[in-house]
């Protein structure tokens, strides 16, 4: 009973998943334990978590962000290219994305419009403008991008760092600042919200603001890991950040949201492919398990709820 | 309702679903004006808007059932209809039925997966379609590494050609329109997913199958996919494993931009075949004035938005 209760708070089942998936990972491949091994395993996971804490904010204001994506593919493609022209140009295209991610926070707020409709022509236009950025793939990282992801950090890998660090700065602003309750209060319950006299679409404007920021930092780790971007880069971050905050305990319906739940399965989704290649699988099926993966959470979480 | 009797008298006045072929028609008269062959470009449209509309059908139905309901495997399922297609033919011209039998099948058992999907786990359709698109994913590309699929001569050559002036895969799309419109129109389970969307706790007080008419439009929507999976191998010379990638944001964004109520439970057929002629003559007139691939896709965005927001504004009026 006990168990199962504990079972039931909203982090625990994907820090669960992950540490299992983790200990089959380094049963299957002890060298994985190691600190170059973590570092292999690890890859890409900076911006995969980074995406999905973006997602996670926009989620707790009860909307869902599909262009984060190709907004991230945009971040890489002005950061792989517009620094060779002008460093200050560079910068302020950043700050007009961050900017441009705010305006259409308050126009879905002011209007209420559907934001999964309204971020799914968002993701055309940053797209476009990736297009017109860098017309055919290449370009190049500035230098110190570049260097700042491939640092040698003590202990644990420079992207675990990064994770832990941006991780606990959204925790302690989710939960722990007037700002993250007026997020949670906003998905949570608008019509109580506003009754109290708060601002819903301030609410909003934060959370997008917010996302933008985090695509901004997500743009550039994949941008210093790859080296060079095309705008079709981070594309399919967009499902696998929904499903990592998702299978992190997140609802739909804004306010519940898990930090730590979160990244655990951004992780998860991230991790999975490594299993599977360490147990041989065929890269055929690697894209099935985290299909498969999502779907056996969540009916474990559907059946963990409707237990007595 | 004063609610519904306005958005009755609304849709009397200016049907939402005629603005996608006013956008059309302009795109189509701004071609003629630019000095494009008119002719060529809209047979070309009609030719590409026909997979991207029987796909996107499938879309309508789903999202019709509200709540926000979409399906996320539709491309998943548009590349498994291709590569069984393909492999059940396997170049013989005798089994062409066959072969779009197994797509249409395989769609179907994946749409109704779907439905089950949703009902057991109680997640949101986004994410029990999304897990399921990337499990079928993989099935299309173990089936489709071990073959290279290509469609008998007699089927690439009937896809090819023209019925009554039009190529005939626009023919076959506006039949299937048709046949879509007239069954939400006219038929119990029609009326009762449009009921469904627009309040299902009300519809199931009713007594409509509430039930049944989920279940068969997410059955429908896959068995679509399937079958425009097959129909586009079959134009484009054989399957290939992205054939279905571009069609996860496009068919959304063509229902929305045709006039389907987002919120579900108002769908509109005609606007989806109309939106998805808009996208491919944006595509001619903005390849006719040599604009790039990224202008083009920069405006479809503005065009969502517009169209969302519009949407949004005669419904608090």
């Amino acid at each position: 009973m006990r168990l199962a209760s504990a079972i039931r708070t909203r982090s625990a089942l994907p820090l669960l998943s992950l540490a299992l998936l983790l200990l089959l990972i380094f049963a299957l491949q002890p060298r994985a334990m190691t600190y170059r091994g973590l570092g292999l395993l690890l890859g890409f996971s900076a911006p995969v978590v980074l995406a999905t804490l973006a997602q996670m904010f926009v989620m707790t204001v009860g909307d869902l962000d599909l262009s984060i994506g190709p907004f991230i593919g945009l971040v890489a493609c002005i950061v792989a290219t517009l620094p060779a022209i002008s460093p200050l140009l560079t910068v302020a295209a950043l700050v007009a994305g961050v900017l441009a991610y705010m305006a259409v926070g308050a126009l879905i707020s002011w209007r209420r419009l559907p934001a999964l409709f309204v971020t799914l022509g968002l993701s055309f236009v940053w797209f476009g403008i990736a297009i017109i950025v860098r017309p055919n793939p290449g370009g190049e990282a500035p230098e110190w991008v570049e260097n700042f992801i491939n640092l040698q950090t003590p202990v644990a890998p420079i992207q675990l760092w990064i994770v832990c660090v941006v991780g606990l700065a959204g925790y302690f602003i989710l939960q722990h600042s007037k700002q993250g309750l007026l997020l949670r209060a906003a998905g949570g319950g608008a019509v109580a919200l506003q009754r109290a006299g708060w601002s819903v679409p301030r609410a909003r404007v934060l959370a997008y603001g917010l996302a933008g920021v985090l695509g901004v930092l997500a743009g550039l780790a994949l941008v210093g890991i790859t080296t060079s971007a095309d705008p079709d880069i981070a594309t399919r971050y967009t499902l696998v950040s929904i499903a990592a905050v998702v299978l992190g305990g997140g609802e739909f319906s804004g306010g519940r949201v898990s930090v730590p739940g979160s990244i655990a399965g951004a992780y998860v989704m991230a991790l999975a492919d490594s299993l599977l290649a360490f147990m041989n699988v065929p890269a055929d099926w690697q894209v099935a398990a985290q299909g498969l993966i999502l779907l056996v959470v969540l009916a474990l979480r559907a059946f963990l709820r409707s237990a007595p | 309702m004063i609610n519904s009797a306005t958005r009755l008298s609304s849709r009397l006045n200016s049907p939402r679903w005629l603005w996608s072929y006013i956008a059309a028609g302009a795109a189509w008269v701004a071609i003629i004006l630019v000095g494009g062959n008119a002719s060529e470009a809209a047979s070309a449209a009609l030719a590409f808007a026909a997979f991207t509309a029987i796909a996107s059908i499938g879309q309508m139905l789903v999202m019709t059932v509200g709540g926000g309901s979409v399906d996320l495997s539709i491309p998943s399922a548009m590349t498994l209809g291709a590569v069984l297609s393909m492999k059940v033919m396997g170049g013989e011209g005798y089994l062409i039925p066959m072969g779009f039998a197994a797509a249409v099948l395989s769609g179907g058992v994946i749409g109704f997966a779907n439905a089950m999907l949703v009902r057991w786990l109680r997640v949101p359709p986004l994410i029990a379609t999304l897990g399921s698109s990337l499990v079928v994913l993989s099935i299309a590309i173990a089936i489709g590494h071990a073959i290279k699929g290509s469609p008998p001569a007699a089927l690439a050559e009937a896809v090819q050609m023209k019925a009554i002036g039009f190529p005939v895969v626009s023919v076959i799309a506006a039949a299937l329109a048709i046949l879509v419109g007239v069954g939400l129109e006219r038929t119990l389970l029609g009326r009762t997913l449009c009921a469904t969307g627009q309040n299902d706790r009300a519809a199931a007080l009713a007594g409509l199958p509430v039930w049944s008419a989920r279940l068969a439009a997410y059955t429908l929507s896959g068995a679509l996919a399937g079958f425009a999976g097959a129909l586009l191998a079959a134009y484009s010379g054989g399957s290939s494993l992205d054939l279905g990638s571009g069609y996860l944001l496009l068919s959304i964004a063509v229902v929305v931009i045709g006039g389907t109520k987002a919120a579900g439970g108002e769908p509109a057929v005609a606007g989806v075949v109309g939106a998805s002629l808009f996208m491919f003559l944006l595509v001619s007139f903005l390849n006719t004035v040599n604009t790039g691939a990224g202008v083009r896709i920069l405006l479809t965005g503005l065009v969502i938005i517009a169209v969302v927001s519009g949407n949004a504004e005669s419904k608090a009026r």
